[in-house]
């Protein structure tokens, strides 16, 4: 009888560990890191000339930092409709693979809940999701979309304020904001190398990535960059890991 | 409040070529047997990609090398790992380096 009310409470707190509101909590320490940078986005679209109603959507539709930036610099240089789509699509690739270094934990679901799922995909809700999978065989759903609905609506109200108040912000640097994002990745890479047992490897992949990223992106892009350290970084490691 | 036609036009088109990689690869990978080899490059793409991203941050401005004197991103950095590794929180490490870049800042 004992042994059964353990197995049940095991149950129990494994199950809240899978659950959306686990999900929303799990987002709160990358919050900091959304609202400064989309908080910037929405200063940077009113600067550019965008009006709130247009900051709005984009940061509903297109969700994603790098772009809504890219975006609000060429309105803002009045370059065209289709340089601006291409140049939004080459700098988001890289979640070409994010998506599919996740896609191993998602096997459960339909393509349609992926879908939802893919939808809402970003930088901060990859790390934090992959770090979650750590030592498990796939994501729960419900976490998921608790992780991915609070990133979003974080992300919205950031820019809509960065919009609205973006005129009598004239230093965020000041705050140390601007610095919010860079900790969030470092916080999210020594996360992630802590919870696998290999760093030794995972050193030398990191390595790799900062010295291809810095050579790709001064003979060519920052986007163009990361897609390379990617990659090539990647493919390092699986050799490394082969060789040794 | 007003949303211009051609505005619009662009943020639909931008929605579409940003939603189709982080859809993609979720929908067609997770219905494929993947390769064993193919498993294990992806296993490094978490670490390289956010490698990458820190690398991005702390070394280049606008394209180019930014210099190393002087640089007090990546001076800030050093604390930041520290309380990571520490800590293993990750609100903690994004708390600590704005702390550290404010007082950085302040000194220099």
């Amino acid at each position: 009888m004992m042994q059964d009310n353990d197995h049940i409470k095991r149950q129990l707190v494994e199950a809240s560990e899978e659950s959306f509101l686990q999900g929303v909590k799990d987002c709160i320490p990358t919050l900091l890191g959304y609202l400064s940078i989309g908080f910037a986005a929405g200063v940077v679209g009113k600067t550019a000339g965008l009006s709130i109603a247009e900051i709005t959507l984009m940061s509903l539709l297109v969700y994603a930092g790098s772009a809504q930036f890219i975006f609000a610099g060429m309105i803002a240089a009045n370059s065209s409709a289709a340089a601006i789509i291409l140049t939004i699509f080459f700098v988001n690739l890289r979640h070409l693979l994010l998506s599919a270094a996740l896609s191993p934990y998602f096997r459960h679901l339909t393509s349609l809940k992926n879908i939802l799922i893919g939808s809402l995909l970003t930088d901060e809700t990859f790390g934090v999701a992959i770090n979650h999978a750590a030592n498990k065989k796939s994501i729960s759903e419900k976490w998921m979309h608790g992780l991915n609905i609070a990133a979003y609506m974080n992300w919205i109200a950031a820019n809509i304020a960065g919009a609205f108040l973006g005129q009598w912000i004239t230093n965020p640097q000041k705050f140390g904001l601007d610095f919010a994002l860079p900790a969030m990745f470092i916080g999210l890479l020594v996360l992630l190398m802590v919870s696998r047992a290999k760093i030794a490897v995972d050193i030398i992949v990191a390595v790799s990535a900062v010295v291809i990223v810095i050579g790709v992106t001064m003979v060519s892009s920052g986007s163009a960059g990361i897609i390379a350290a990617a990659i090539i970084a990647s493919a390092i490691g699986m050799a490394v890991e082969k060789w040794k | 409040m007003e949303i211009r036609w051609s505005i619009l036009f662009i943020i639909i088109g931008a929605s579409i070529v940003t939603v189709i990689p982080r859809v993609l690869p979720l929908v067609i990978l997770s219905r494929l047997q993947i390769p064993d080899w193919g498993l294990r490059w992806l296993n490094y793409v978490p670490i390289a990609v956010m490698a990458a991203l820190v690398g991005q941050e702390l070394f280049m401005q606008d394209g180019e090398l930014s210099p190393l004197h002087n640089n007090i991103e990546l001076l800030a950095a050093l604390p930041t790992f520290l309380v990571a590794i520490l800590t293993r929180s990750l609100l903690g490490t994004v708390v600590a380096g704005m702390i550290t870049i404010m007082v950085l800042r302040f000194i220099f």
